[in-house]
């Protein structure tokens, strides 16, 4: 792309308002037109006149960019000034990559899927015209200062309604996400809502709501698990959906607890799926199935405990002998262990020892819970909206994930956490500063294995039957992938985290084949770009505070002075 | 080792005062070399002293030895009249805490995290409490928090409670350090080189703040290459070379004694063997 002096820029600054403002009501227009000639592809866009769903989110965008290149023509914004709060042409920029991006999507998606670029229609060559001229307008404007939509005053009240209103759209965009069964429809308005999130970024909008969210974190937590709980009555007894939501979270809460094994202590663990497995496979021995081993069947949430707790006695189990070495050796042995365990899951059949597991038929038939005559098996009707099986699975694991999440973070704020912490730093220094750091790493590999073991006891019941093939090395790495791709350390980045790896599998089944491929690019560019991940620490995130930056400068230049005046022995220690 | 004699011993400050420390016959060997060799040293409450040496001279070994990260060959350290554990964390809780010659912070938790890590020998919670919020978590909590604000105001870095330590300023990491190890409640301070690196004025302001730790009624061991900086603050100063304590005593005895001098900047006659001792 061509270069453009700033001085022309200036020059050319109402001229492109106008063309991309243009540009961009032309883009919205076309959703009147049929974008495809097949009904089939992309959830149908074969209508005249009347725009599918997800045409609707084009109309919007095409709309809100409209109003990014013309308003500002009225408002003149000037600095200091409320009117500039707003980045105005960077968020027409993005907006415009997006009007341009989702035709293109759609128009590779219809050839894919109807047989050939004959079954695209004119709405479609529209759109992808009007995203051109729009996205050529939007790199002609010059590029506005950071937004700074956050120093908005804003009243209480309103803090909490855009709370609400943001869950909200949030909860909207996941229904809607989900009920997508066209794998290029699903695509489109991922990338839609990629681009919609850049554009609203580049905007302040996010950096306003973050400041409305840090005013308000309890009512933040309380609408996000409302939302979750609201989620089954959007779906009508689709269970489809609902088993893809529960096992999202039957991964997220396994992925806490590599978390904090992972992302406080800092130590690379990569057979983690064992300790769900073995959750898994305790509850299912204790859960009454005919193929179980054991002729016992305690409460569920006894059992709930005892996976726990064999989990992380399985943790101490591996870690007393293994922790004294760490890095790269701790990740192979912990891989190895992994492996151990699926091995010995699979030759515990009873033809050589004791018969726990049924080898590799695993122990299939696992009945439903039963919580005071409440059959999660079985379909109810509440408020008039039908709640499936896994819908039930669903609210039980919301439960405990809550539960997980309330030890995470109470740890994670205690003496504990901080010599966690300490020991990821420098665990050198923190043994010198009298933490027990051998007993902490051993408490962090239990309580890790214990969270894990709880979610493996739901797992059972939700899929019905365990087997050791289903804890290959792979399910370790992608769990953690889910943590270094949500942000290590944090709750609300690996739940992020988890959510992506395990959705989109799902509704993307055709890029099965590569998957792995696209989540070793997703992590490689996550490397790159966020190498803390989607949502940062919020230790990490200081950084990022204006004074400490003056202070940061300071610091280097110290550091030069320093290293001018004096040199240590770089050996330090001896 | 005959040339280690100890001139002053019993005309020390603190002799009037209770012993704290008493490292006896210290050596240190790796392998075929003698890091440390035979050292002996007192230390007495609210003592302040100076341990010089030219590099190489064993100073670090020697402090490692006595915080429990190396395990002496041979000799014993004893602290409050108990031989000393040779775990770094249970020494700690003796009540010996030490900084470190190059920084090591926790470098992305904040000031205030810090120091708190540094109560944590002195605090008693387990999971149990923290995960259900028991009122041992919530008192010890406040307690440490309190106590921390407390010693960052000490060092002055109140102001900073809340930067990540790594974005502070050189001279601020180091006091950061001190108020780390402060936080453990020690009788006894181990400080490694507290001043390298800073400018005259920053040197004055450390000094400045060990007469203030002194002043808690704390005991301080310092290792140090400025001279100036070292006088000024000891009331008894070791200086080591080769691994052997070569002179004992107030500073001035130290500073005008010619086998230190020697030491440091070579003897100006004919040079013989002996001329490699800064080595």
């Amino acid at each position: 792309m061509m270069t453009i002096g700033s001085e022309s820029r200036q020059r050319f600054e109402l001229p492109a308002r106008i063309v991309g403002g243009v540009a961009a009501v032309v883009a919205a227009a076309s959703v009147l037109l049929s974008w495809s000639y097949d009904p089939a592809a992309l959830d149908d866009m074969s209508f005249w006149g009347a725009p599918s769903p997800l045409q609707f989110h084009y109309l919007a965008l095409g709309a809100l960019a409209a109003i990014l290149y013309l308003l500002p023509i009225a408002l003149r914004p000037r600095n200091g000034s409320w009117t500039n709060w707003v980045a105005w042409n960077t968020a027409a920029r993005f907006a415009s990559f997006t009007l341009l991006g989702f035709p293109v999507i759609a128009v590779i998606a219809i050839a894919l899927e109807a047989g050939g670029l004959i079954n695209v229609d004119p709405g479609a060559w529209l759109a992808l015209g009007a995203g051109v001229v729009a996205t050529l307008a939007g790199v002609l404007l010059p590029t506005s200062p950071e937004p700074a939509m956050h120093r908005i005053k804003t009243h209480p009240v309103i803090q909490i309604l855009a709370i609400a209103a943001g869950m909200g759209a949030l909860l909207f965009a996941a229904v809607f996400a989900l009920g997508l069964q066209d794998a290029g429809a699903f695509l489109l308005y991922a990338g839609f809502a990629a681009g919609l999130v850049l554009t609203l970024l580049r905007l302040g909008v996010f950096g306003w709501l973050a400041v409305c969210a840090a005013a308000n974190k309890r009512v933040l937590v309380l609408a996000a698990f409302f939302v979750a709980f609201a989620f089954p009555f959007t779906q009508n007894g689709s269970e489809a959906n609902m088993s893809i939501a529960t096992q999202v979270l039957i991964f997220g809460a396994t992925a806490l607890g590599l978390n904090i094994v992972v992302g406080l202590v800092g130590l690379l663990d990569l057979g983690y799926i064992a300790f769900l497995g073995a959750g898994a496979f305790t509850s299912a021995v204790l859960s009454g199935s005919a193929f179980a081993t054991i002729n016992w069947t305690p409460p569920f949430w006894l059992t709930v405990l005892i996976s726990g707790t064999v989990a992380s006695l399985l943790g101490l189990l591996i870690g007393s002998p293994t922790l004294r070495v760490s890095g790269d050796y701790l990740a192979i042995v912990t891989l190895a262990f992994g492996e151990i365990f699926r091995i010995t899951m699979n030759n515990l059949d009873g033809s050589d020892g004791p018969n726990v597991t049924n080898g590799s038929d695993g122990i299939p038939g696992i009945p439903d819970l039963n919580f005071f005559g409440f059959d999660f098996g079985a379909t109810h009707v509440i408020f008039g909206v039908t709640i499936g099986r896994f819908a039930n699975y669903f609210w039980l694991m919301l439960l405990i994930l809550a539960l997980i999440i309330v030890v995470f973070t109470n740890l994670n704020r205690s003496r504990i956490g901080r010599g966690w912490v300490a020991i990821r730093e420098d665990e050198l220094a923190a043994e010198a500063m009298g933490v027990n750091t051998f007993a902490l790493k051993l408490l962090a590999f239990a309580t890790g294995a214990f969270l894990a073991g709880v979610a493996g006891a739901v797992k059972a019941h939700h899929d019905v039957s365990v087997t050791p093939d289903q804890y290959v090395f792979l399910e370790s790495a992608f769990l953690l992938a889910a943590v270094v791709l949500g942000g290590m350390g944090t709750v609300m980045g690996v739940l992020i985290g988890a959510t992506i790896l395990k959705l989109l599998p799902e509704k993307l089944r055709f890029f099965s084949d590569y998957r792995l491929l696209l989540f070793g690019l997703l992590l490689v560019f996550m490397m790159r770009f966020r190498p803390e991940g989607i949502i940062a620490d919020e230790r990490r995130q200081l950084e990022f505070h204006a004074t400490d930056e003056e202070l940061a400068e300071e610091v280097e230049e110290e550091l030069v002075t320093y290293h001018a005046h004096y040199n240590p022995d770089p050996k330090g220690q001896k | 080792m005959d040339a280690a004699t100890a001139t002053t011993v019993d005309a020390a400050p603190g002799s009037g005062k209770d012993l704290l420390l008493s490292a006896t016959d210290v050596t240190m060997q790796f392998g075929g070399l003698k890091a440390v060799n035979d050292v002996s040293m007192q230390i007495h409450t609210g003592e302040i002293v100076g341990l010089i040496g030219p590099n190489g001279a064993g100073k670090t070994t020697f402090f490692n030895c006595l915080t429990g990260l190396y395990k002496p060959t041979s000799g014993s350290v004893e602290f409050i009249g108990r031989p000393l554990p040779p775990r770094p964390r249970k020494v700690v809780r003796e009540g010996m805490a030490r900084t470190f010659q190059n920084i090591r912070l926790f470098h992305n938790m904040t000031a205030l995290e810090n120091v708190m890590v540094g109560r944590y020998c002195r605090t008693k919670t387990n999971a149990i409490d923290a995960i259900f919020r028991l009122p041992r978590h919530r008192r010890e909590e406040r307690e440490a928090t309190a106590r921390s604000r407390e010693l960052l105001a000490f060092v002055g870095l109140e102001k900073h409670a809340d930067t990540l330590s790594r974005n502070l300023p050189y001279g601020d990491q180091r006091r950061l350090e001190i108020a780390r190890a402060l936080a453990t409640d020690p009788k006894l301070l181990l400080l490694d080189e507290p001043t390298a690196g800073m400018n005259p004025q920053e040197t004055r302001e450390a000094e400045d703040l060990i007469f203030r730790i002194r002043d808690l009624g704390l005991a301080i061991l310092v290792i140090e290459h400025d001279m100036r900086f070292i006088f000024n603050l000891c009331d008894r100063v070791y200086c080591l070379v080769r691994g052997e304590v070569l002179v004992e005593g107030p500073g001035e005895v130290v500073q005008n004694d010619p086998r230190v001098i020697e030491a440091y900047i070579g003897t100006p006659q004919i040079v013989e063997e002996e001329g490699n001792a800064d080595a």
